[in-house]
């Protein structure tokens, strides 16, 4: 069951990236560039996404779900030097290739030179983060 | 701008249905780790998310090609060197886009909220020294 839900949230979540327009990198480098011509396409996705999952936090936290897991009861507030450094590198990859993970993925469905660079390039990355020890505080 | 609230919305309601029907988080660079570290009772999941990712990929190639990344916004030097950031980043912070920004801060989360405006920034500091450079 879990495996047939996580398809269509997947489906909805990567045609919803489409819909946005987040899947083109110039808009994601058009939303850093605040000091260019800026484009404040991203708030508005953002603006659109983050109250609908509001609403569905607040009345499942907690709970149990259909499948027999469970919702997390708490949300996670510790900041640590990991977050601090992993989201910085994190940033400055992200203005340079104009794709977060959930696009490159996305974006594989019209594979090219770039699209499929940057995919692996992701990977790669992930692959290399294993080498930094868990507890880097 | 329409576009982009639909959109968006579509993105909180797919994250939101995920974590309602099955307690699982919507961060996509930690589903890539699980399938990548073919994570014990977790990675049939994840597999199957990215696999809607790119069936939804596909869809939008048939309806709305033009939403798709058409040609690459720098040279393959700066793509490889990025790419690698963002999946090295994303697993050091736990967390990208979709699972600090949108999974993070739709649950108040003030570690979801402090990624976001890290990587933000950073973003928009990285711009000012590419245009800098120029």
């Amino acid at each position: 069951v879990n495996v047939a839900i996580a398809l269509a949230c997947g489906v909805l979540f990567s045609l919803g990236l489409g819909v946005s327009g987040m899947l083109q990198p110039t808009r994601v480098i058009g939303f850093l560039d605040f000091f260019g011509a800026w484009d404040p396409t991203l708030v508005f996705v953002m603006c659109g996404a983050i109250p609908v999952h509001l609403v569905a936090w607040y009345f499942a936290r907690g709970r149990s779900t259909l499948c027999g897991t469970e919702v997390p009861a708490k949300a996670n507030h510790s900041l640590d030097a990991r977050l601090v450094a992993g989201a910085t590198l994190f940033g400055v990859g992200w203005a340079l290739t104009g794709v977060c993970p959930g696009p490159a993925v996305t974006n594989l469905a019209a594979p090219s030179m770039f699209t499929l660079t940057a995919m692996a390039s992701i990977l790669a990355g992930v692959v290399l983060s294993y080498f930094v020890p868990a507890r880097a505080n | 701008m329409g576009n982009a609230l639909l959109g968006g919305g579509m993105i909180g309601l797919a994250a939101a249905m995920l974590l309602v029907l099955t307690g699982k988080t919507a961060g996509v660079s930690g589903i890539l780790d699980g399938v990548v570290r073919a994570e014990p009772g977790e990675w049939r999941w994840k597999a199957a998310f990215l696999a809607g990712l790119v069936l939804g990929g596909v869809l939008l190639a048939q309806w709305m090609p033009s939403t798709l990344a058409q040609a690459a916004p720098r040279t393959m030097t700066w793509i490889v060197a990025g790419g690698v950031l963002v999946g090295f980043g994303a697993r050091v912070g736990g967390g990208c886009t979709s699972g600090h920004g949108v999974c993070g801060i739709g649950r108040g989360s003030r570690r979801g909220i402090a990624g976001t405006v890290i990587f933000i920034a950073a973003g928009a500091l990285t711009i000012l020294l590419l245009r800098s450079l120029r």
